[in-house]
This record gives structure tokens, sequence and C-alpha cells, in this order.
């Protein structure tokens, strides 16, 4: 950003699915600004209306990733001058899901489809077993680890064009969160998990594009997660133990 | 909606791979078609011979050599990249995948003129 420049020009998504426009607003360019910083100025300055989400403003939360400039985005973490050098800026929900309103996404095909992932943790013990040691230097617990610090942001099931493709493909975020609880010694899941993935949704729809690993804000790799997927659900199938 | 950034290399090789593996399933019946002609009507088999001879025609084979050889290397790595233990060096091998077929095309092309 140049000195002179004093104000950005920000183009924002409005409306539904159903019904969308695009407004214009000119905004007050900042040192360290951020594109939620421009989002937040709109809605308390210009126009009150506008609906956005977000909640820790420090890239924990995962809740507020739009589309800047065509690119999936964390927009608390993501500074004008790194995205839009030239002040101008296209600020638009995340791709490949419905919009609520305006910037609002919503996000319940992506913890539904999470859920059919069986990502979820399946418990081994009870609460009146002792504590299990965990090595963390375990090869496998390394892979779990991997994937430990997904904030379901959503980011890359915007980013894939797999998931733009096909409605029911589980999506990277899910798989990934399925293969780290696969890794998980204290998932008892394992079975549900290669079924539910290994489905018509389910990883074996992934091309390896690449793209949920390129622009995954916390550089986790889903295609990693999801090759390893397809391994172990091949594995599973030759050695006959699919029940499908 | 503006189209989303895609303008990464593992992108660029799924694409190659998608054009590539489409061209190869148009190309490859018209290939057989014509082999098939050496048995049933080789004097059109020598037709299209002489037609092959033509510089254009020439640069046409050695874009399906390139297709076949990209499709192939790339196809490995895919292969490689789901059944293999993970590496790190994908976009390394795609961008080898294609090194090694635009060798592989370029030699066929300058054997051929
Ligand atoms: C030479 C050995 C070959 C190898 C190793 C190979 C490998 C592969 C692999 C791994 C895929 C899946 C790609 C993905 O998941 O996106 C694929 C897709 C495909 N292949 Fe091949 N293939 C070969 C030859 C051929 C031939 C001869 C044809 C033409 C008839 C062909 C046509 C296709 C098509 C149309 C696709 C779908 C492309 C897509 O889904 O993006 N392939 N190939
Ligand atoms: S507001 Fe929590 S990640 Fe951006």
């Amino acid at each position: 950003m140049t000195a002179a420049q004093e104000t950005l020009d920000v183009t924002v998504h409005r409306g539904t699915t159903r019904g969308a426009r695009y407004d214009r607003f000119e905004v007050p360019a900042h040192e360290s600004q951020t594109v939620l910083d421009v989002v937040s100025w709109i809605q308390q300055f210009a126009d009150p209306t506008l609906s956005y989400r977000f909640a820790c403003r420090v890239g924990m939360c995962g809740s507020c990733a739009m589309m800047v400039n065509g690119t999936p985005r964390w927009t608390c973490r993501t500074h004008i001058k790194k995205v839009a050098p030239d002040g101008k800026l296209l600020i638009e929900p995340l791709r490949n899901l419905p919009v609520i309103k305006d910037l609002a996404a919503d996000m319940d095909p992506f913890f539904d489809k999470w859920t059919a992932a069986e990502a979820q943790h399946h418990p081994s013990q009870t609460r009146h077993d002792p504590i299990e040691a965990i090595d963390p230097t375990d090869a496998t617990r390394a892979e779990a680890d991997l994937g430990v610090e997904c904030i379901n942001c959503a980011i890359c099931y915007a980013a894939c064009d797999t998931v733009a493709g096909n409605p029911d493909y589980l999506g990277p975020a899910a798989l990934q969160r399925a293969w780290t609880l696969l890794n998980d010694s204290r998932d008892d899941g394992r079975q549900s998990i290669l079924d539910a993935v290994s489905g018509t949704g389910g990883c074996h729809n992934c091309h390896s594009m690449g793209s949920c690993a390129q622009y995954c804000p916390n550089e986790l790799n889903p295609m990693r997660a999801i090759a390893g997927l397809k391994r172990e659900t091949a594995k599973s199938f030759f050695k006959g133990k699919r029940n499908a | 909606m503006k189209a989303p950034a895609r303008s990464h290399p593992l992108w660029f090789a799924f694409v190659l791979h998608r054009v590539s593996g489409l061209g190869l399933a148009l190309f490859l019946p018209a290939h057989f078609w014509l082999l098939s002609q050496a048995l049933s009507n080789p004097a059109r088999l020598d037709g299209f011979l002489a037609f092959a001879e033509m510089p254009l025609v020439k640069l046409a084979e050695f874009g399906l050599v390139f297709l076949l050889a990209v499709h192939m290397f790339g196809g490995l790595r895919l292969l490689a990249l789901e059944f293999l233990p993970w590496s790190d060096r994908q976009k390394t091998l795609a961008a080898g995948a294609v090194g090694v077929a635009f060798l592989i095309s370029t030699t066929f092309f300058l054997k051929a003129i």
C-alpha cells in the first residue's frame, strides 16, 4: 500500500444464495489493517445491517473465513497489504456453502459431513479407567499430531474443486479429522471410520489437486491425510475386512 | 462470484492429467482403428502413413506423445501418492513428470523429422 492511498475500494457480497448483490464502500486505510478490520469498519461506520461472523480475532476459532479477492482466507489474520496491495478488495462468503446472509456462510453441510465421516471421538475407555500413557514419539501418534491444529474454518472446503463438483463429497476437513482419529490410539472407531470414508462421498473422490493444503491457514495438509485414508481403506478392502 | 485462486502447481498437474487423459481417450480409438487397417486394408494404411509424413502431422504426433508420457508419469506420481508412504515432494515430482514427458516427446520429434 502506498502512503498516498488513504482509502480502500471494497466490494462486498450482500444477500443470500437466492438473491445477491454487491455493495461498494470506501474504507479508511490503516497500517497493519486486516480484512476483518475492514469488514468490521463497514458494519460499525457505514452499514450496520452487514452480517458476518468472527469471534477470537487471533486465528483460533475458525469462524471468520471468507473469500478475499477470490481466495479463501482467515480474515482476522489476513493483512490488507498482503492480499490487496492496490487497495481493491472483493469480499464474499465462503465458496461451496449456502449463504445465510451477506458474508455469513451456512456451515451446516460442512459439519454434517464432519459427522458423516465419523470424524468424532469413539471412546475406548471410561472415566473410571486409569489415564492411558501416550508416547508422543510414536510414528502413528506423530501422524495424528499433524492434523490436530485444524480450527474447522472450512477454508479447505471452500478451496476444493472436488467439493464444488460433487455435493456428496465429504471434503478435506472432515476426512483429515477422520484420519487423525484413525491414528489416535485412544479412538475405538477404526472400522466405522473406514466404512464412513470409503463410501460414495468418501476419500477416493479426491483428485489430489492440493488446494486444501495450499490455502490451509495453519499449513496443515489434508491431501496427505486423504492419501493415508485411501491407503488404509484399500488395504482393508483387499484384506476383505470391509463388510460392504 | 470471482473464480477462486487456483494457480498453484498441483492444481495445474490435475488439469494436465485430465486434459491428457481425455486427449488419449479421443485419440486411441482412432489409433487402433488405423493399426487394424494393416490387416484389413493395407492400401489405406499406406495412404495414411504418407499423410503422416507432413510436418504439421509430425508436430501433432509430438503433442500426442507428450500427452501420453505426461499422463503416464503424472499417473504414476498419483499412484505413488495414494499407495506409497507420503512424500512431501509432490510439486517436485509433478514438475519432474512434465520434464521427463517433454524429454521423451522431444526426442521422438527430433527422430521423426
Ligand atoms: C499409461 C499409463 C496410465 C497411467 C499410469 C494412468 C493413471 C491414471 C490415474 C492414476 C488416474 C486418476 C487421476 C485422478 O485421481 O485424478 C487417471 C485418470 C484418467 N486417465 Fe489415465 N493412466 C494411464 C493411461 C491412460 C490412457 C491410455 C487413457 C486413455 C484412454 C487414460 C485416460 C484417463 C482419463 C480420461 C482419466 C480421468 C481424468 C480425471 O479424472 O481427471 N489414461 N489415469
Ligand atoms: S476470528 Fe477466530 S479465527 Fe478469525
